[in-house]
């Protein structure tokens, strides 16, 4: 069911919430979270309908909060807060709010949402697209055990990369980093196969996919070896390089689906690593609600330190500067970037 | 634990990284049975959900073994079916094509020497195009009397040698014997040929997420422990009910019964599982050792007369369908003695639970399908409100729902709103298709993926069966040789005779 308020406040929404909970007939929640979505109107729908259906996962109390544009001075002064109310059918198996905030009330959405927090339950704060840099310090952030954001919706992907680094916080996470858990995973299960040192990576993949860099990292900091990155068209990721002193592994994804796992002496093998929905990826990030510190390791490891080693730089020095002029035509066309996503799916 | 090559020394891994699931190192699995029920409902889905989950190896191999004259191809399309009709998670092209990679299927019969040299062979192609290893478990869903002769025939052809740091497993489904003898016997056999440790006895309901959960909730939390003995509990009733009869399993069933098919192993698992102490660590010997000291420290009642009742369902309407008796299905001789419903007590003799009665029954045809454990607490021993406003107040209980609807329920007194003082039992609910996931995995995906790690801490021990069988032997022993089961109308809870069992003692059944 769905109850639909203006002009209201935090303690009308939270009776309503009741009521509509009576109405359907489970006064009883088994409620394990609360998801707070800070989005725009556009990408709306896309982040509640994903949040749905991660829900059925993790039951939660969902909370949109939509900042209006206020068009003039005056709309600006005055201030307004919308409320849709969900319960049921209607909002996966938790409860969902829908919060519209018009005027100076945007700027302290805050004060709406804390009251609105499920008692004891951790909180989740999740932007699907313009994060703050800062997302511990951004006063909806601090409610939350765990910050999630979306580097991929970036207009620069790569130097947010770095901002994140720099204001990583224990709780900080990225869905850039979740949508790379299968390729870890099955790079893992590859080196468990064999007992021979790695002496050198490349990853390859799409350009202003921070994925890429970030497995980059990730394989860098664990292995400790030069990692190089390199660009392909897509769809993604498409592939890693392992240079081992037994010789190269290979995990090959070019249709974004079907991948093949290479490795010297052994049969080639066809692997399921299919490119993931968001639903999924925020499944996954709910699963767990710690602090999660292979990614804050991978992250610090430092987008500048890849494509650095000796040989690489010798054989490809525009390899490294490359990126810089395509970043900023990338600019240019970065409001699409959700649209972009959407497409890639 | 896993004997994966260089695990220990993979940079990848890090324990921290709890992101990363445990994938099973490279492996295949052999189904011998593969054409039968267990097979196509759960065996075949658990594979594919595992691997659609990312946690099969990639190269991974299924090779199934039957009678039935199939090409590889037939096989695949078999599977194919089954996954589609039965598996948990959806359908996913990419993932079929990597298992349809490793399928194989080999004909013969158990006493088929040249099926077993195929089936030989075939796994050393696997090894080679696959890249499996060596490394093999083989799944036995054949009819008891086939153990003894598969075990031999994979011995006589090499296949349960592990060399080179492969390893081979046996899985075995209950019943594991029906009473102590033949199960030593089997474990001689089965033992002869395979290492303890490299042999899994799967007892399904411990793949169960609310089984594992008795666990989380017993050692994890403070507020249960402390009243978790003989102080506050008065006792403890172990329920397994099922709404259908013996269906076409007429041959398997008769002359087996109710206790040796649910009571020996489920049920004593359960209660050995409620009962015991908290282990060293979750590994599998301080579990099995844990579970080991709970069953042994069980006694039987002086008077097995009065403290076990069995039955047999007569006919009559279950849940709005006529039924016929368990004499009358096809099949059974009409002077079976056979048991479709028993009901036993049990007291564990430790310091914990000295006098606190476990009350433990199973049966077909009853009132609905439900597995659960009540752990039911004494009255409170003074009651400051007056004889009428506690009328209706039973005992407090908390109420581990096994299956179906899993979860936990605690049951106690509040007030009735109004200006007179009622107390009234309510409980309160926690539900894990509420609280957590809807697809929770299944218990033989648990299990599979178990057998492929090499973990073995929620598969029974050779020492835990045989102590099982010592627990129930005496029963079946005196039913032998005393009176005929008592009949039960389908769809009831039972005989009148099991109520009166409880009468006896002051106490009652729940109604589940």
């Amino acid at each position: 069911m769905k109850i639909d308020l203006t002009d209201t406040t935090a303690g009308d929404i939270n009776k309503a919430l009741v009521r509509g909970r009576r109405a359907i007939g489970t006064p009883a929640v088994g409620m394990v979270l609360t998801l707070v979505i800070v989005t725009d109107e556009e990408n709306a729908y896309d982040a509640l309908k994903a949040a749905g259906d991660a829900s059925r996962e993790h039951p939660s109390r969902t909370l949109v909060v939509i900042k209006r544009v206020s068009r003039t001075p005056r709309d600006r002064t005055t201030s307004r807060l919308d409320a849709e109310v969900r319960v049921g059918a209607d909002a996966g198996t938790g409860e969902t709010v829908v919060l519209r905030l018009y005027g100076e009330v945007s700027d302290h959405a805050d004060s709406v949402v804390l009251p609105l927090l499920l008692p004891d339950a951790p909180v989740v704060v999740w932007w699907p697209v313009n994060a703050p840099v800062d997302p511990a310090n951004d006063p909806l952030g601090a409610l939350a055990q765990r910050r999630v954001t979306d580097t991929y919706a970036a207009e620069q992907p790569v130097r947010e990369l770095s901002a994140r680094a720099e204001a990583y916080t224990p709780g900080d996470t990225d869905l850039s980093w979740t949508r790379i858990t299968p390729w870890r995973s099955m790079l893992a299960a590859a080196l468990d196969q064999v007992t021979c040192e790695v002496r050198g990576v490349e990853v390859e993949g799409e350009e202003f996919n921070p994925s890429c860099e970030l497995l980059a990292m990730w394989l860098a900091n664990r292995l400790d070896v030069p990692v190089r990155r390199s660009l392909s068209s897509g769809p993604g990721l498409t592939a890693v390089r392992m240079e081992t002193t037994c010789g190269p592994i290979v995990l090959d994804r070019a249709d974004g689906s079907l991948a093949t796992l290479t490795i010297e002496g052994q049969p080639a093998r066809a692997v399921a690593l299919k490119r993931r929905e968001t639903a999924e990826l925020i499944a996954e990030e709910l699963r767990r609600l710690d602090p999660d510190d292979t990614y804050a390791s991978a992250l610090r490891y430092g987008v500048e330190r890849l494509n650095t080693a000796p040989q690489a730089a010798a054989s490809e020095p525009e390899a490294a500067e490359a990126p810089a002029p395509a970043k900023k035509a990338a600019a240019r066309t970065a409001k699409k970037a959700p649209a972009r996503k959407a497409a890639a799916k | 634990m896993s004997p994966l090559v260089g695990s220990g020394a993979n940079p990848l891994r890090d324990p921290a990284d709890r992101r990363l699931p445990r994938i099973a190192g490279p492996s295949g699995l052999v189904i011998f049975g593969v054409t039968g029920d267990l097979s196509r409902k759960k065996l075949m889905p658990a594979v594919y959900d595992l691997a659609n989950r990312g946690l099969l190896p990639p190269g991974f191999s299924l090779v199934g073994f039957a009678r039935r004259e199939w090409e590889n191809e037939d096989f695949a399309a078999e599977v194919h079916d089954a996954v589609k009709a039965h598996a948990r998670t959806p359908f996913r092209e990419e993932v079929w094509q990597q298992l349809i990679q490793g399928m194989r299927f080999v004909q013969g019969t158990f006493d088929d020497d040249d099926a077993f040299e195929r089936l030989r062979a075939t796994i050393e192609e696997l090894d080679k195009a696959q890249g499996t290893g060596g490394n093999f478990a083989f799944y036995l869903s054949v009819p008891p009397r086939s153990f003894p002769v598969v075990i031999q025939q994979l011995k006589k052809h090499g296949l349960a040698d592990q060399s080179g740091g492969s390893w081979r497993r046996a899985v075995i489904e209950k019943p594991f014997g029906h009473d102590l003898k033949s199960a030593e016997e089997l474990n001689k056999v089965v033992h002869e040929v395979f290492e303890p440790d490299q042999v899994f006895r799967i007892d399904h309901y411990l793949g169960k997420e609310t089984v594992q959960n008795i666990l989380a909730l017993r050692f994890a939390n403070t507020m249960f422990e402390p009243i978790w003995n003989r102080s506050f509990v008065d006792h403890v009733q172990i329920t397994m009910a099922e709404d259908i009869g013996i269906g076409g399993r007429a041959g398997y069933y008769d002359g087996i019964g109710a206790a040796r098919d649910v009571i020996q192993n489920h049920l004593l698992q359960l209660m050995a599982l409620t009962a015991m102490e908290e282990p060293a660590s979750f590994g599998a010997d301080a579990l099995a050792a844990e579970k080991e000291k709970v069953l042994g420290a069980v006694r039987l009642p002086r008077d097995l007369g009065a403290s076990t009742v069995r039955g047999q369902y007569a006919g009559g309407w279950q849940g709005g369908e006529k039924v016929i008796g368990y004499l009358e299905e096809d099949g059974i001789d009409a002077k079976s003695k056979t048991d479709t419903y028993a009901a036993i007590k049990l007291e564990v003799d430790n310091r914990r639970w000295a006098g606190v009665p476990f009350y433990l029954r199973t049966g077909k045809r009853l009132g609905r399908r439900v597995t659960e454990i009540a752990v039911v607490f004494q009255r409170a021993p003074h009651s400051p409100f007056d004889h009428t406003a506690t009328e209706e107040l039973g005992q407090n209980a908390i109420v581990i729902r096994v299956q179906p609807d899993e979860g936990i329920t605690v049951r106690f007194g509040s007030k009735v709103p109004g200006t007179s003082m009622e107390i009234r039992d309510v409980s309160m609910d926690f539900a894990y298709g509420e609280s957590f996931t809807e697809s929770s995995p299944e218990a033989y995906e648990r299990l599979i993926l178990d057998v492929l790690l090499g973990d073995a801490n929620l598969f029974p021990r050779t020492e835990e069966v045989e102590l099982s069988w010592k627990i129930l032997d005496p029963i079946e022993q005196y039913w032998d040789k005393h009176g005929r089961p008592a009949q039960y109308p389908s769809g009831t809870w039972g005989p009148a005779e099991a109520d009166e069992m409880l009468a006896r003692d002051g106490r009652s059944w729940r109604r589940p």
